[in-house]
């Protein structure tokens, strides 16, 4: 089980590291490809959480959809690639009562909380298993999740092609 | 299970620590000399047009927006593709019905969007 503590700290600093630079970096080109190793590495920690369906999720969609949408973004507006951004301290104040108020409340939680501590249990494969559970108990949510999407595809392209 | 990852970490970690040892080997061993032809940008032989950080059409971003949506339906397909094989045989047409059912309510959206001209490319 060293293995598995090893690649959680791994993927856990990656993760907080390559976050870090999303929010410091001057160029937006590089956030956004920081932001590549931060999905990525939570990618990696929901492997080890046994979630593996999430964690191909995560890349299919977040690495390979959201982010490509971002750069898109990115390169679809006028001379935002070359510019530096100042990440500078505005409303110091209210940010600090804020920010201590959360972390107040997160540590409050952390303590609070009674953990469910299982012993590790063998890892298996639950794609197979959320497949059957959508055909059977959960159809009718899988169906209308095609309407979501259909209502998304229909929203995208009123907005594209307004006139015609 | 979790032993089945390994062949992915060492793919994902043998390509980064190769691509960083070679680019930075390049660089260390190659010789350096520099001059005007060699430092311009290369272009297929041409000489470049303009910059290199021009904007970028709309259209470009309508395809990744419904490259997004589909991709999606790829995720819930996914379990259902997994599952089918262990169906056995009378469910099996029933699973395929509900997937096609899926399928089809995203279809017309598919053919929205092409009436509506968004895939066009002018």
């Amino acid at each position: 089980m060293i293995y598995y503590t090893i690649l959680f700290y791994v993927f856990a600093v990656l993760a907080v590291a390559t976050a870090f630079y999303v929010v410091f970096a001057k160029n937006v080109i590089h956030s956004a490809f920081a932001l590549f190793g931060t999905l990525f590495a939570v990618a990696g920690l929901f492997v080890l959480l046994n979630a593996d369906f999430i964690a191909i999720t995560q890349i299919m969609v977040y690495v390979g959809g959201i982010l490509v949408l971002m750069i898109f973004g990115v390169m679809l507006t006028t001379k935002i690639a070359d510019i530096d951004i100042h990440t500078k301290n505005l409303n110091r104040i209210p940010a600090i009562l804020f920010s201590t108020g959360i972390t107040v409340i997160l540590i409050f939680i952390l303590f609070t909380t009674k953990w469910n501590i299982k012993p590790q249990v063998q890892n298996q494969e639950t794609v197979s298993q959320i497949g059957k559970l959508m055909l059977t108990t959960y159809l009718l949510p899988f169906e209308i999740a095609s309407i979501v999407l259909l209502v998304a595809l229909v929203g995208s392209a009123m907005y594209a092609r307004k006139t015609k | 299970m979790l032993e089945s990852y390994i062949p992915i970490m060492l793919v994902l970690s043998f390509a980064l620590i190769f691509a960083v040892v070679m680019i930075n080997l390049s660089s260390l061993l190659g010789p350096s000399k520099p001059d005007k032809e060699k430092l311009s940008t290369y272009e297929s032989g041409m000489e470049p047009i303009g910059t290199a950080r021009e904007r970028f059409s709309v259209k470009y971003y309508m395809v990744a927006v419904s490259f997004i949506l589909f991709d999606l339906e790829v995720v819930f397909l996914y379990p259902w593709a997994i599952s089918f094989i262990n169906f056995p045989k009378a469910e099996m047409v029933y699973s395929l019905i509900v997937a096609l059912i899926f399928i089809f309510i995203l279809f017309v959206g598919l053919i929205y969007e092409y009436k509506k001209g968004v895939l066009k490319w002018d």
